[in-house]
């Protein structure tokens, strides 16, 4: 019994990690908190349904294309609205990416209604050593796991990862290398929504694609970059995984409705004594 | 200084009327219309102490309204007089306030706007699932005031209106006190602050709890005037978004700032909200873009000699110079 709840956290950690990867990225290199995050994941989520339904399209085809759609989308929200005020104060940037959300929210209320819609799949299960896992939930395990490795594979390797750690570190210091910082932070808020289109797409598959769910994966974003720490992949893994496995046993101990309350109670604990994340450095407030 | 401060006063003063008089000459739409730009305009002013004067980014406005609705409620249900129950509904969120304070208060910047933000969140869940206290999902029902609808209508606006004119004469108070001196040392460098002497932690914790008093007090009434309060709609995620706008698009850390800018939101989003039912919140979306690229002062420090002759100049008569 302990066994399948662990491997139903690893699941739920693993879709924590890839909706907290992109929000964490934007946070730590932009010092931007990006409340759009929830309704990027619910669009690219969307997109998947639709080409689903309409066209017959398979949503593992649509990851990319979401996450292409939303990088567009997240660089020209950077390019042309955030980036003028992204120096300003925390209450600024916050109020502006609300406000931003608000409109996005709005939109898709009215194109998409709000009846929440689902890809099925019927992939079946199986069992392993006593352990009942579906198929749909095991794959989007792997693809979660694959999209974060592929951030960090892009982080570490490529010239556009390294310029983005480069301004993380020191604004100041990679523009006088010749880095073009403005243009750093539209990317960088790009890859963040295309780890949120990405993930929506993944999602579609196991959890029904519905506006009511931003809040709730907005949230889920927060809890993991605080147990976490900023603006790096490994962190935002390992939160994820804590964050999975604490609310998978909370919710079988306490009862379903209390494993939320348990992320909240944890992320406020950390936030008093280690404000840094268990993997964070100090120094990134 | 006493100068300066009469502006403000006598706005307010005339605003004050404008609100009192409105049962005598119009509907009782426009008595509910009153009611509810001072209940915003209290919960504006509250998170002026927090947010204006110390520049804390706080967006717990909800959680502490929530509360102070569920308090009241239930007070109520077992008894207590709708007063007492006010009363104790303040009691009880000032002191969560002072606690979660004590605990958030230590972060700052982004850590401290997400951790406020968790604590509706938090106490959402809670109440949300407290079923035996509070009715879970399905809300819960508050008794009437009796007296027939226009008598409990004038007895809402009046106690509204008196609670606005209570924070009012606070904030002038803190504007002038040493106290809010401090505050505005703390928004512009805290460890400066600290170190010529301003007890940074105790000032921020009363900031904060000032900002929380009169939310939890609103709640309560709140929970009294529409007999009806359920978790998403007293914890609701907007209002906490709402009411710090408010406060920015009027000016904030000014005195009269916040009660101009939840009026003027008010009247906005009455106009639209008949019109366009569906597109509320990307309404308070597109205020809030153009209270960032446009207002970013507010409406109060807006340099109006210079909007005046861009107006003049887009009309195509040529500038004048200002001559003051």
């Amino acid at each position: 019994m302990e066994l399948q709840i662990l491997a139903n956290g690893i699941v739920l950690g693993a879709l924590y990690a890839c909706i907290a990867v992109g929000f964490s990225l934007v946070w730590g290199v932009l010092n931007v908190i990006n409340m759009l995050h929830g309704s990027f994941i619910i669009l690219g989520g969307y997109i998947t349904f639709f080409a689903w339904a309409r066209l017959g399209i398979h949503p593992i085809a649509m990851i990319p294309v979401a996450g292409m759609i939303l990088y567009g989308l997240g660089y020209m929200v950077q390019r042309g609205v955030i980036n003028k005020v992204v120096t300003q104060p925390v209450l600024i940037t916050l109020t502006l990416t609300f406000g931003l959300d608000m409109i996005l929210y709005n939109f898709m209320n009215v194109v998409f209604t709000a009846t929440p819609q689902r890809v099925t799949l019927e992939l079946g299960s199986f069992d392993v050593a006593g352990i009942f896992m579906p198929w749909d939930r095991m794959v989007s395990m792997l693809l979660a796991f694959a999209l974060t490795g592929l951030l960090y594979w892009v982080m570490r390797t490529s010239r556009v990862g390294r310029a983005i750690v480069a301004v993380r570190m020191d604004r100041d210091a990679a523009a006088l290398m010749g880095i073009r910082v403005d243009q750093i932070y539209a990317i960088t808020f790009g890859i963040g929504a295309f780890m949120a289109g990405a993930a929506g797409a993944v999602f579609a598959v196991v959890f029904p694609v519905t506006t009511n769910l931003t809040g709730l994966y907005i949230g889920k974003a927060f809890v993991v970059c605080v147990i976490g720490g900023l603006g790096s992949v490994p962190g935002a893994l390992v939160g994820g995984m804590v964050l999975g496995v604490i609310e998978s046993f909370a919710g079988h101990w306490l009862g379903p409705q209390h494993a939320i309350t348990v992320g909240f109670v944890l992320m406020l604990m950390l936030l008093i004594t280690r404000p840094s994340g268990l993997l964070g450095k100090k120094g990134y407030e | 200084m006493m100068r300066r401060l009469t502006v403000p006063n006598i706005l307010f003063s005339v605003w004050v009327v404008v609100l009192c008089m409105l049962p005598f000459v119009e509907s009782s739409y426009f008595v509910h219309l009153a009611t509810n730009i001072a209940l915003f305009t209290i919960l504006a002013q509250s998170w002026n102490f927090i947010g204006g004067f110390t520049g804390y980014p706080s967006f717990s406005t909800a959680a502490f309204f929530g509360l102070g609705a569920y308090a009241g409620a239930i007070t109520q249900n077992m008894g207590l007089p709708m007063e007492l129950a006010w009363i104790f509904a303040t009691v009880l969120v000032s002191a969560l306030a002072a606690l979660f304070g004590f605990i958030l208060l230590r972060l700052r910047g982004h850590y401290f706007a997400i951790g406020s933000i968790a604590i509706v969140e938090v106490l959402r869940l809670a109440i949300a699932s407290a079923t035996d206290l509070t009715g879970g999902g399905n809300g819960m029902n508050v008794r009437f005031l009796p007296g027939g609808p226009e008598y409990v209508g004038m007895v809402f606006l009046y106690t509204m209106v008196g609670l606005m004119v209570l924070v009012f004469a606070l904030t002038v108070w803190v504007d002038k006190s040493r106290f809010g001196f401090g505050l505005r040392c703390i928004r512009q460098n805290e460890d400066a602050a600290n170190m010529v002497g301003i007890n940074a932690n105790l000032y921020k914790i009363v900031a904060y709890v000032l900002s929380a008093s009169f939310c939890g007090t609103v709640g309560a009434i709140y929970a009294s005037w529409t007999g009806y309060i359920d978790p998403t709609d007293s914890f609701e995620i907007l209002l906490t978004l709402k009411v710090p706008v408010m406060a920015m698009l009027g000016g904030a850390g000014t005195v009269i700032g916040p009660v101009l800018g939840a009026a003027a939101f008010s009247l906005l989003e009455e106009i639209f909200w008949a019109n366009f039912l569906e597109y509320n919140r990307a309404i308070l979306g597109v205020v809030i873009v153009i209270l960032i690229f446009f207002l970013p002062r507010g409406l109060l420090n807006l340099d109006y000699h210079k909007l005046h002759r861009r107006l003049q100049h887009y009309a195509g008569q040529k500038p004048r110079e200002p001559s003051e």
